[in-house]
């Protein structure tokens, strides 16, 4: 080097740093990115109108509902070759899958899976959508606090009932199970009382619809007490093993029974007297 | 010298006068065991057998084998004013009600997983080490019916709770016992008594699982120890081991003392299970009726190849004369069980047929010194291991987010390409274990110390394996090849010129040829050359390639 500060070759060397191509790949995204950010319109019109309580709920369900639903659902609601109509399927419908992190779907896979709430989901915004939705053709609305009280229900009564109508898909604890095609029926455990009964009145994704002739309210608050009951019970034998049955059970048996009766033998063993050579 | 005590030498005459026991006792107290850790395999099952008797016992006394309908009131909240069994609800009070119920219940079923988990473990270091062999295939016979049998006992003991998932598995035993031809109807009708599930399935599933069977077993199992004790057990190939001698430690008292701790072992790994993991939960379950089914319904692990089997099957059937013949419920049910309990019964006797073998064997084989029978048994350790899998092939679609019809493809295919797979994985294993046994004798093992040689080569030291190990390898037993060579004239022996003659020619030329063979000081022939010392530096890398 010639010792001059900065010369032409240090700047080659730089250049040619391993690290180089990708410190120029994260200056490009973080420009791009922020000038979006500066440049993009965002929400915060809607919200300050939300709490400026001016707007009506249908109107600001309206407005959420083409910001968050309508590239799939239609401007109308009227549905797209991507997703269904959304007129008559009720605030229920609405609620169970706005609140559970289902919609708006992340993918287009066989199923919408439950997952973590968007920022703008609060449940003003979810009460908004569905006054929306409700607006546009009637259909079954988000039950009362009283209808799913778990404790105003009898368990017994709705164990029989969730033995009969739910676990085939569910399994025996509404641990999930596998439904074809790469379906599933999900685990009920972090599902609310409100959302359970939301489901068997909408029949959201593979599930069928279990409608107030079929299964009476009063069944299923019966059939939300047993869940809730079940889900939050300490098992008494001990380590549940996800309570899917033998299948974990017959793991066990294995990983820890054979091997620690192995391990044993082997050093019960290892302490041997030895034949003179 | 002294004399016992008055009371324990007149105790003592007077049995030894009457039974002969001191005779007894001093030849067979020093009877001597060998030493190696697989040998204990088969007592996990012996001793949870015992474990399975005691708490089998204890269940008992407050089980109702009755399908008589009650309505629950225990303590079981969920549960109460729920019609059920009489069966049901016993089973429900065992585990709330009565003290320490669970844990005894816990422990049973725990052991009985151990039990079969035990079987197969020991059954498996039975077969790879060829100790099978003459004299033991009677034995070996012993073995395979008492396999059997505790599928059926585990069948029968987890049907009685009369739970929904228990249900489940004896819808299936119906719905197999159906598809046999003709007489199906007629053995299920007589099975449950009427038409499913009627009022009689558990009661009989009962003097089942607590009489017959268990009595079987117990004679089974005293048959296989008498025969093992008479026949002495094998040992693995050593420093001063023999054909005609046992190295080890006598019963009375090591082995003694060690069987003992190996037992309470057994009981602290079960006991353990039972306090810390639940297992049949039947509570959860509810009780059985036929119309309710629960997704993930699977049977204890020792039926979870059925399981697969039957889930892999697609949904054959045909007329034969105005029948319907369900071959999609037969062959599952049949076929596997067949393929297993039959190779493992007849195996002795093939591998005598193929190698002309008729000599005991009271040594037994390290499993790469027997490729083909070590690929067999690995081979079909994939193929029951496949079955297995795909009897969880719901959990594991709904854990593994794996599409439920891509497992069944999967597994149509994997059922016959697998053990394929395996067969040739495990044999190339073997020759490479043994290639790399005869380099041990031939060159010695790495010392670690590297040499400069005058002319400035670097070398490591290599020295000869300890004594120990030089002969448990050197113990390798080389397969017998039944005569199939042509004599002088080309003509081939008589027995060779049949068509099935031929066969067994060729199979037993591929099964006993030895394809690392040692020679007379131990060494390999194929080892190329017999410096004690490796070029530690250069070249010498790549000439250990070579082997």
């Amino acid at each position: 080097m010639i010792g001059t500060g900065i010369s032409v070759n240090s700047i080659t060397a730089r250049r040619r740093h391993p690290l180089a191509r990708f410190a120029v790949v994260a200056l490009a995204l973080g420009l791009l990115g922020g000038g979006y950010a500066v440049a993009a319109p965002n929400g915060s019109s809607a919200d300050a109108a939300i709490a400026s309580g001016k707007a009506d709920d249908v109107a600001q369900g309206k407005s959420l509902f083409v910001a968050h639903c309508a590239s799939c659902h239609g401007l109308n609601a009227e549905g797209s070759g991507k997703a269904p109509t959304l007129v008559g399927v009720g605030a229920a419908a609405v609620d169970f899958q706005v609140s559970s992190g289902r919609m708006p779907a992340a993918d287009a896979g066989p199923q919408a899976p439950r997952k973590p709430l968007a920022d703008w989901v609060t449940p003003q915004a979810i009460k908004d959508l569905a006054a929306y939705v409700q607006s546009l053709g009637g259909g079954p609305t988000v039950p009362s606090a009283e209808q799913v009280d778990p404790a105003k229900g009898d368990p017994a009564k709705g164990g029989e009932l969730f033995r009969a109508n739910c676990i085939q898909c569910h399994n025996f604890v509404g641990a999930g199970g596998a439904l074809t095609y790469g379906k599933y029926a999900p685990p009920l455990n972090p599902a609310t009382p409100t959302q359970i009964y939301e489901a068997m009145i909408t029949g959201p994704q593979a599930m069928p619809v279990f409608n107030d002739s079929t299964i009476t309210p009063e069944q299923k608050r019966d059939m939300i007490a047993y869940i809730t009951h079940v889900r939050s019970q300490v098992d008494p034998g001990g380590s549940g093993l996800g309570r899917i049955g033998p299948v974990t059970e017959g793991l066990v048996a294995w990983i820890a029974g054979i091997s620690l009766l192995i391990l044993a033998a082997i050093w019960i063993t290892a302490k041997k007297r030895r034949a003179k050579a | 010298m002294n004399t016992p005590p008055k009371a324990i030498a007149d105790t003592s005459t007077f049995l030894d006068d009457r039974l002969g026991a001191g005779r007894f006792l001093k030849r067979n107290l020093r009877k001597v065991f060998p030493d190696h850790w697989s040998f204990l395999l088969g007592e996990i099952a012996l001793y949870s057998f015992i474990i399975l008797l005691l708490t089998g016992t204890f269940l008992t006394l407050w089980f109702k084998p009755s399908m008589g309908e009650v309505t629950y009131s225990g303590s079981y909240q969920p549960l109460v004013g729920v019609r059920m069994s009489e069966a049901y609800a016993s089973a429900l009070n065992i585990s709330f009600d009565v003290r320490g119920g669970l844990l005894i219940r816990q422990i049973h079923h725990w052991a009985a997983l151990l039990f079969v988990a035990g079987m197969t473990v020991h059954m498996l270091r039975v077969f790879f080490t060829g100790a099978y062999r003459k004299p033991r295939e009677l034995n070996w016979l012993i073995g395979v019916g008492l396999l059997t049998l505790a599928l059926l006992e585990g069948l029968t003991g987890y049907s009685l709770p009369d739970d929904l998932l228990s249900g489940a598995g004896l819808r299936i035993t119906e719905g197999v016992m159906m598809a046999i031809p003709i007489v199906g109807t007629y053995i299920t009708f007589f099975l449950f008594g009427g038409e499913y599930p009627g009022h009689d399935v558990i009661s009989r599933f009962f003097t089942i699982h607590i009489l017959l069977i268990p009595g079987i077993l117990l004679a089974l199992i005293s048959a296989h120890m008498i025969l093992m004790w008479v026949q002495k057990h094998t040992q693995m190939p050593g420093t001063g081991r023999a054909e005609t001698n046992v190295v080890g430690a006598p019963f009375y008292p090591a082995f003694m003392a060690k069987a003992g701790a190996f037992f309470l072992f057994t009981f602290a790994v079960i006991a353990l299970l039972g306090t810390f993991a639940q297992i049949n939960p039947i509570w959860l379950f509810g009780p059985y009726t036929p119309a309710d089914i629960s997704a993930g319904s699977q049977p204890d692990f020792y039926m979870g190849f059925l399981e697969g089997a039957l889930r892999l099957m697609p949904s054959w059937e045909i007329n034969f004369w105005g029948h319907t013949v369900a071959l999609s419920v037969l062959i599952p049910a049949l076929v596997p069980m067949g393929i297993i309990m039959t190779g493992l019964a007849l195996y002795p006797f093939a591998e005598q047929w193929i190698t002309g073998d008729r000599r005991e064997h009271h040594i037994a084989d390290r499993p790469r010194n027997n490729p083909h029978r070590t690929a067999i048994g690995i081979s079909g350790i994939a193929f029951y291991g496949i079955l297995w899998l795909l009897g969880a092939n719901d959990e594991i679609s709904a854990n593994f987010k794996v599409s439920l019809y891509s497992t069944t493809i999967f597994g149509r295919f994997a059922i016959f390409i697998g053990p394929a797979i395996a067969y040739l994985i495990a044999y190339r294993i073997c020759i490479g274990l043994q290639r790399k046994d005869a380099e041990v004798l031939s060159h010695g093992v790495e010392s670690g110390v590297i040499k400069r040689m005058p002319n400035g080569e670097y070398i490591e030291v290599h020295t000869p394996a300890a004594q120990d190990i030089a002969d448990h390898m050197r113990g390798k037993e080389l397969i017998p090849v039944i005569e199939s060579g042509v004599d002088g004239e080309g003509i081939p022996p008589k027995s060779a010129r049949t068509a099935l003659g031929r066969l067994r020619a060729k199979m037993s030329e591929a099964y006993g040829t030895d394809r690392v063979p040692f020679d007379g000081d131990g060494h390999a022939h194929d080892a190329g050359h017999h410096e004690e010392e490796h070029a530690a530096v250069g070249s010498g890398g790549d000439h250990k390639q070579l082997h």
